[in-house]
């Protein structure tokens, strides 16, 4: 696979556990909000209004920035048919695309198979974080899962890096093809082979990288730094994923302080990526997804909120169409669904056919599974 | 040359259990090997595992609505309890039984699950799947919960059939026909949950199965070729009854504990890897009256089982690796912290447990293995058995000094793989590990020092055998 380096990158970042969507985005001139959210509504004086009707967290400022640059798509009223109020279910909905199924194969591990169907790259997908998200999982799709980039690799026990690296020769030539080991064994040499390819590969990029931007401690910043690293070594990968903390985002308690916490660092990261990447003159080719599984009841419960149904997404790059997509689900008592939720008006699965289709230039009926109709945000 | 009665003990403890630490492995094989079968088959003879001091060093695991502490807790349990063919058998329900958190989001429930899995996987299979037929974990996940007399959901009635008893064909034959689920499903409806699920909006409340009989489809219905009034009770005698049911009972046996077979789909048109074992299961399957139990008996005592042929061609799952690793090296033997972290690595590895990808459940074999999964099963391996402060690994390395005041890098290579194993490598693979030895020239251990670099030394041999293609076999 010849990759150049304006291949169409894809960046995910999800927000795991449910991000309150009507705190992010706030209907802040509907007087429904304040009567739902007796305990939880933020004041309008702290909101960062971008439109006559809806404002931002005021610990967004500085995803703001992007809003007045005409490079932040917000998709509002985000699910799917009969919402499902389960973390994983909802999570694994998104990730393979398979509302009424079980499914076990996700959407960007079929990107990646589109992308490089003989797995000539190793690292076409990479995943920051341990284990890998349902949604890059896929037989044949070899996707590296990097829990911690500076210290990546295999055999990362062994003290002393002579030691390691004389071993590291050992294991390679432990793996080499032979004949004659049965099919299994050789397949598993093989995959050996590949994974140390690609550690080889990886621990190259935090030695290539420097940049005046300073990310900040947390796991979404150390993350989406190494998402930029990746990136900037020029590796050829095109879909890159990490998650925040599990569950970080389910604030049924003393939510009004994490949710803050969140998104201050949330934005402040968002901020950083992207202008690490333009320092580096490789923004261009990138766009950065944001997305969480579901969005929380309407009604605050004193301290928090609970399980709900529609949310929020982001997208954010040079090439992405600045503005509102979908309409913000009404709060009216008789327009909820049921439970007080808000209602769904726009399918994930049209967010993510532009993103394939207009972005990294897929088919995507068969990686969605279905026609959609597509936002149109690139 | 490794000891036989060793070598074949280790092999006994890894797929009956969740393998052992050296000590055990000896102790065991001092006792024989028909003795310490008999024991594993009779899991109540032996000691449990002493749940109250589980729970009173870890209350939040007491009913624990998270399933993060139920994954705790089974990993516990599979670390430490004597009656380890009783765990592995808990596996392996959960294994073809799937349900997953993802869908019923009550970690109470799924503990729920693998207890019955526990108390009841080896014991009869009437019974066995008559309890997971009025499980309300299965009944929701499986939508039996949405199957009623108006308006059928087949879900539970195929899944039923084509996972759970006969599997989809035999011998090239069809085991069941689209006729057969329907009436399958339609005996099965009013198996219900009180109260209805899912829990939300209004908070998550406790579950009972309940057979709600005006919902039931009384009419009458044939299935597999029987006609009759029936209800589910009646569905599964027949469905026992089914020469497909033994023949899909002793291949997933064989699979999980002889090695490894193609996946479930393909058993239509492949045929089993030992018919004369998969039949003397089969038959033993009937003689018994469908006694799991005796169908392990045979399997066990087969000369099959007992070959060396299978010894370390099956590839380890990743709770295998996990369990295994810290059996061996004796780590979390006792009540401590730190747990929650190795809880978490089968999930690394690609098997969420009490999380299973589909119903269909984790495809296994080679499966398990791909460039992502790999890393991880070498460094948590290699990790453990190169921590030279854990009981198990000293163990190992004073019983490969007690072997001699000097020993050669070939004497200390095939000395580790034999108390790390026994293990067999390819001869590349020796001569790789021999090699890299020699560098440093024979071991000693006589001055402090010297001690020291032999501790070293193994340790770090330790780790490099448990990163060759061979450890990932058991």
């Amino acid at each position: 696979m010849v990759s150049t380096q304006k291949d169409p990158v894809l960046a995910i970042l999800s927000l795991s556990g449910g991000n309150d969507g009507l705190n992010t985005v706030i209907p802040r001139t509907n007087g429904l909000y304040r009567d739902f959210r007796p305990s939880l509504s933020i004041s309008d004086d702290q909101i960062i209004p971008i439109n006559d009707d809806l404002g931002f967290h005021p610990a967004m400022g500085p995803l703001k920035k992007f809003w007045d640059e005409g490079k932040l798509a917000i998709f509002l009223g985000m699910g799917y048919p009969n919402s499902s109020y389960s973390h994983f279910r909802s999570m694994d909905i998104w990730h393979t695309c398979e509302p009424d199924t079980q499914g076990n194969e996700g959407w960007l591990g079929r990107v990646i198979k589109d992308l490089d169907p003989t797995s000539e790259n190793v690292l076409t997908g990479v995943n920051f974080g341990r284990g890998l998200p349902r949604a890059l999982a896929k037989d044949g799709v070899p996707v590296a899962s990097v829990g911690d980039l500076e210290t990546y690799g295999l055999l990362t026990g062994i003290d002393g890096d002579s030691q390691r690296s004389e071993a590291l020769d050992v294991f390679g030539r432990m793996y080499s093809p032979a004949i004659g080991r049965g099919a299994v064994m050789d397949y598993i040499r093989n995959t050996g082979t590949d994974a140390l390819k690609g550690a080889d590969i990886l621990a190259t990029a935090p030695e290539k990288y420097s940049s005046s931007v300073e990310y900040s401690n947390t796991a979404v910043g150390q993350y989406m730094k190494n998402i930029a690293q990746t990136h900037l070594a020029g590796f050829g990968t095109r879909v890159l994923y990490t998650t925040s903390p599990y569950n970080s985002f389910d604030t049924h308690a003393n939510q009004a302080a994490l949710h803050a916490g969140l998104w201050t660092d949330v934005s402040n990261t968002v901020e950083n990526f992207m202008g690490d990447l333009r320092e580096h003159q490789a923004s261009d080719n990138v766009l950065l997804f944001m997305f969480t599984e579901f969005g929380r009841r309407i009604t605050d419960n004193g301290s928090g909120t609970d399980h709900g149904s529609a949310g929020i997404a982001f997208a954010v790059g040079e090439g992405v169409k600045g503005g509102i997509y979908g309409e913000y689900p009404s709060l009216d008592i008789n327009q909820q669904e049921e439970g007080g939720n808000l209602k769904f008006n726009q399918d994930f699965r049209s967010v993510y056919t532009c993103i394939l289709e207009d972005w990294m230039g897929l088919d995507a009926k068969p990686i969605v599974g279905g026609s959609f109709e597509k936002t149109k945000f690139l | 040359m490794a000891d036989e009665n060793i070598a074949l003990m280790a092999h006994l403890l890894r797929r009956s259990g969740f393998g052992a630490s050296r000590d055990e492995i000896e102790a065991k094989a001092a006792l024989g090997y028909q003795q310490t079968l008999d024991d594993l088959l009779a899991p109540e003879s032996q000691e449990n595992i002493e749940e109250d001091l589980l729970f009173r060093y870890n209350p939040s695991y007491w009913q624990s609505a998270a399933i993060e502490n139920n994954v705790q807790a089974w990993l516990y349990t599979m670390i430490n309890t004597p009656r380890q063919l009783q765990e592995k058998m808990a596996l392996f329900w959960h294994m073809i039984f799937c349900a997953g958190h993802s869908k019923i989001d009550s970690g109470y429930e799924m503990g729920v699950m693998i207890s019955m899995f526990r108390e009841h996987g080896m014991g009869n299979f009437r019974d066995l799947i008559y309890r997971l037929s009025t499980s309300p974990g299965m009944m929701y996940y499986l939508d039996n919960t949405e199957s009623h007399q108006t308006a059928l959901n087949e879900n539970y009635g195929r899944e039923l059939l084509e996972l759970f008893s006969l599997g989809a064909g035999k011998d090239e034959e069809l085991n069941y026909s689209e006729d057969d689920v329907k009436a399958c499903a339609r005996a099965f409806t009013g198996w219900n949950n009180a109260p209805a699920y899912p829990p939300f909006p209004y908070g998550r409340s406790p579950w009972e199965f309940r057979f709600d009989p005006a919902d039931h489809d009384g009419g009458e219905k044939t299935f597999l070729g029987e006609t009759g009034a029936w209800n589910g009770d009646d569905i599964l005698d027949i469905i026992c009854k089914q020469p497909a049911t033994a023949r899909f009972l002793a291949r997933h046996l064989y699979n999980y504990f002889v090695a490894d077979d193609v996946q479930i789909p393909a058993w239509r048109l492949t045929p089993p890897q030992d018919l004369d074992l998969i039949q003397a299961m089969e038959k033993t399957y009937f003689d018994s009256g469908y006694d799991i139990t005796e169908m392990l008996r045979v399997l066990f005592n087969s000369e099959k089982f007992k070959s060396e042929s299978v010894r370390f061609a099956k590839v380890k799952s990743p709770a295998e690796v996990v369990a295994g690793t810290l059996r061996m090296v004796e780590e979390h033997r006792e009540i401590k912290l730190g747990l929650f972290q190795h809880s978490q690595e089968p999930k690394y590895m690609g098997m969420d447990l009490m999380n299973p990808p589909t119903v269909e459940g984790w495809h296994t074999g080679r499966e398990w293995i791909d460039s992502g999964t790999l890393v991880e099963r070498i460094n948590y391996a290699s990790e453990l058995l190169g921590n030279t402060e854990l009981p198990g690994v000293k163990g190992l390395i004073n019983r490969l000094m007690s072997r001699g005041d000097s020993l050669s890098p070939e004497t200390f290579v095939d000395g580790c793989l034999d108390l790390i194993g026994p293990i067999t490598v390819d001869d590349g693979t020796r001569s790789e590990l021999v090699a890299h030895a020699q560098k440093s020239g024979d071991l000693r251990h006589s001055s402090s020092s010297e001690q020291s670099d032999f501790t070293r030394r193994t340790g770090e041999m330790f780790q490099m055998i448990a990163s060759t293609a061979e450890f990932q076999f058991e």
